[in-house]
């Protein structure tokens, strides 16, 4: 059976007066209905690009596509990067809905927060303006909004920021998307908040039984609330396996030195934290070879010099676990000890 | 341990809002209200709370770019509370601070050299040439090419300029450094070089941080001592490792469940106390204890007298009811 959504040699490219900045590259992957995908990444590692294509929101004269991004419906399969714009804006909302990072900047500040939502309903349904009303009444309830016949009539300023963030999450699923992409919807929010929000996706999560993209660099999110990861890194997925596999056996060296570089709450050690030396590669003049390799200290252990030579392929490791990396896992193990 | 380096008694910073379009709502914003704490020479101290809860007021009010409205600031036993401009300029090259945003807290028209080299050219009388030398020492020291002196910011990264950030903040040899949330703005990868900077630095120097931070784990990495925050007031102040091993303030511990651990296992075991609500406005803040409103063991002392910060093991902490 074939999942909800299938992406498939995703490429984003912006050409630029300095040269053509490849912000993705062939990337490929699914999600099914129920389930959470967490795509990880660096700024500038591609994660919220790959999406807006998704989301049909990218501007056709300034940037390159290609690669299929299908939605597998009831009615047959679309193909949003190839549909016609008027299709891809009938989905948008109601097939897939997109939450972003700063709510104030994404809520329209002259309209009520009751106006917004029902806008965004009377775009998809047949109904009158006190049904959508209605509606907005519901959602802001739904997510969590006290009193919400009252605060429907509220001004995006006159809400907090988590009240703000269960308004967006509210005004996106208003029309009962199958698909939810979340694009860093906590960074902006403090920990107690942003406790509140996770708990609120996962749960219309279960009850609208949707699909959801979670692009973070919050690795405490993720395992949190993924099921399968997607890590990326210069414009490409570079590992990607179920959220166990890839937090205790990571395949991948960057994927092992961004776990290793956060220090976590719960155990207390000291010393100096591990780090990735270097910094992530310009998109536009990328190194020769696999991208990470000038700042992979595993790299001097692969025989004549393979990673400076050749971009690995994204090869198996284990069931749906992929990595891309010259390096066997016996490899990394002895590299390891070696003291790399 | 030795004398503080700082001593801050009954700390009190209020706004007067605006009062609006008409000017005639205005409000005390009591963003600190009755802050005590000290720090010792070499230490790290971080400063945690959500936002609004006055950290970073706090660490403005200290190096008084903002005048307290109440209290007293005792730098290496002088009282800058009160201080004129005068007293405060020769003060002010002893404490630095180093800012969360590594792109607006830089000149755009000015080169690295001139950045780093205005403290230099306020405070000393270095020459035109010594004041290149020790420009290019300090970017050597923090890690980047001493070549890039005639540089500008936009041709750095995030990361880099952090560092510039906080070659300037080293710049006249500090006792104490400010550091308003430095890392939160930068990348994973890239946070821990610079947490490891700091490390190295106050190794070499003997500084002494206030680290002002909402990224708890960050936080517990860098500090030997952790004051919590909430509307104003100080919640807990104690050792880091019994902080984090034994909160003893409600609040510190919902916030310290609220923080999500990479370990995809232990998330799904995990029991999580989720706070309801916001925080409320600190134009208006609850009577009694300024937490009751969001926290599970209120009872109706806590709604009418706020608790006085005391000792509870080896956490010193203001709740009535303290785990």
């Amino acid at each position: 059976m074939s999942s909800f959504l299938e992406v498939k040699n995703l490429s984003v490219a912006f050409p630029t007066e300095d040269g053509i900045v490849q912000a993705t590259n062939e990337v490929t992957f699914s999600v099914d209905l129920g389930q959470t995908l967490a795509i990880v990444g660096e700024s500038g590692s591609g994660k919220s690009v790959s999406n807006l294509a998704i989301m049909g929101l990218h501007n056709p004269k300034s940037t390159r596509i290609s690669g299929q991004a299908i939605f597998n419906l009831e009615s047959g399969p679309i193909d949003v990067l190839t549909a016609p714009t008027e299709t891809v804006r009938k989905m948008r909302g109601s097939t897939m809905s997109m939450i972003f990072q700063d709510p104030m900047s994404s809520l329209h500040p002259f309209f009520t927060i009751g106006n917004q939502i029902a806008e965004s309903w009377l775009l998809h349904n047949e109904g009158g303006k006190k049904e959508a009303r209605a509606r907005a009444i519901e959602m802001l309830d739904l997510v969590g909004i006290p009193s919400a016949d009252r605060r429907v009539d509220d001004y995006p300023h006159q809400f907090s920021g988590g009240m703000r963030q269960r308004a967006m999450i509210a005004m996106a699923l208003v029309n009962n998307p199958k698909l939810l992409i979340a694009d860093e919807p906590t960074t902006a929010l403090d920990v107690t908040i942003q406790a509140q929000i996770i708990e609120l996706i996962k749960q219309v999560q279960k009850e609208f039984n949707m699909a959801v993209i979670l692009i973070t660099h919050d690795l405490g999110v993720v395992a949190e609330v993924a099921d399968h990861i997607n890590v990326m890194y210069a414009g490409r997925l570079v590992e990607t396996g179920p959220v166990d596999d890839v937090f205790y056996n990571s395949d991948h060296p960057y994927t092992r030195g961004l776990l290793n570089s956060i220090p976590r709450v719960d155990s207390f050690h000291g010393g100096r934290l591990s780090t990735i030396p270097g910094q992530p590669p310009s998109l536009i003049h990328l190194p020769n070879g696999c991208s990470f390799q000038p700042r992979c200290s595993y790299a001097k252990h692969v025989f004549g010099n393979k990673c400076e030579i050749s971009m690995p392929e994204l090869s198996q490791k284990a069931a749906n676990h992929l990595a891309r990396c010259h390096l066997s896992e016996a490899e990394i193990i002895s590299a390891t000890k070696a003291g790399a | 341990m030795a004398t503080p380096i700082l001593k801050v008694s009954g700390l009190k910073k209020y706004f007067l809002s605006s009062g609006g379009f008409t000017g005639r709502n205005k409000q005390v914003i009591k963003a600190v209200d009755g802050v005590d704490f000290e720090i010792y020479p070499g230490e790290t101290v971080g400063l945690v709370g959500e936002s609004g809860c006055g950290k970073t007021t706090v660490g403005r009010t200290i190096l008084k770019l903002y005048d307290p409205t109440e209290g007293s600031i005792f730098f290496e036993g002088q009282d800058i509370a009160h201080a004129s401009k005068v007293e405060i300029f020769s003060i002010r090259s002893k404490m630095q601070m180093i800012f969360q945003d590594p792109y607006a807290s830089l000149n755009p028209r000015h080169t690295v050299g001139e950045i780093i080299g205005a403290p230099f050219q306020i405070h000393t009388k270095l020459s035109k040439d010594e004041i290149k030398n020790e420009v290019q020492s300090l970017l050597t020291k923090v890690g980047l090419n001493p070549e890039h002196i005639n540089r500008f910011p936009h041709e750095f990264s995030g990361g880099q300029r952090q560092r510039i950030g906080i070659a300037r903040a080293l710049a006249l040899r500090p006792k104490l450094i400010v550091a308003d949330e430095p890392v939160s703005a930068l990348d994973v990868s890239i946070q821990a070089q610079v947490v490891n900077l700091l490390d190295d630095l106050q190794d070499e120097y003997g500084l002494a941080y206030l680290f002002v931070a909402h990224d708890l784990s960050v936080v517990q990495h860098i500090s030997d001592r952790v004051i919590v925050m909430y509307l104003g007031k100080v919640m807990e102040i104690a050792k880091t490792e019994s902080l984090f091993k034994e909160p003893r303030h409600p609040y510190t511990k919902a916030l310290l469940s609220a923080v999500p651990i990479p370990d995809p296992k232990l998330e799904r075991s995990r029991e999580r106390i989720t706070l309801v609500g916001d925080l409320p406005t600190p134009a208006n803040p609850p009577s009694g204890c300024v937490f009751n409103t969001r926290c599970w063991k209120a009872k109706d002392i806590c709604r009418t007298t706020a608790p006085e910060l005391l000792t509870v093991g080896s956490s010193t902490v203001a709740c009535h009811f303290p785990e």
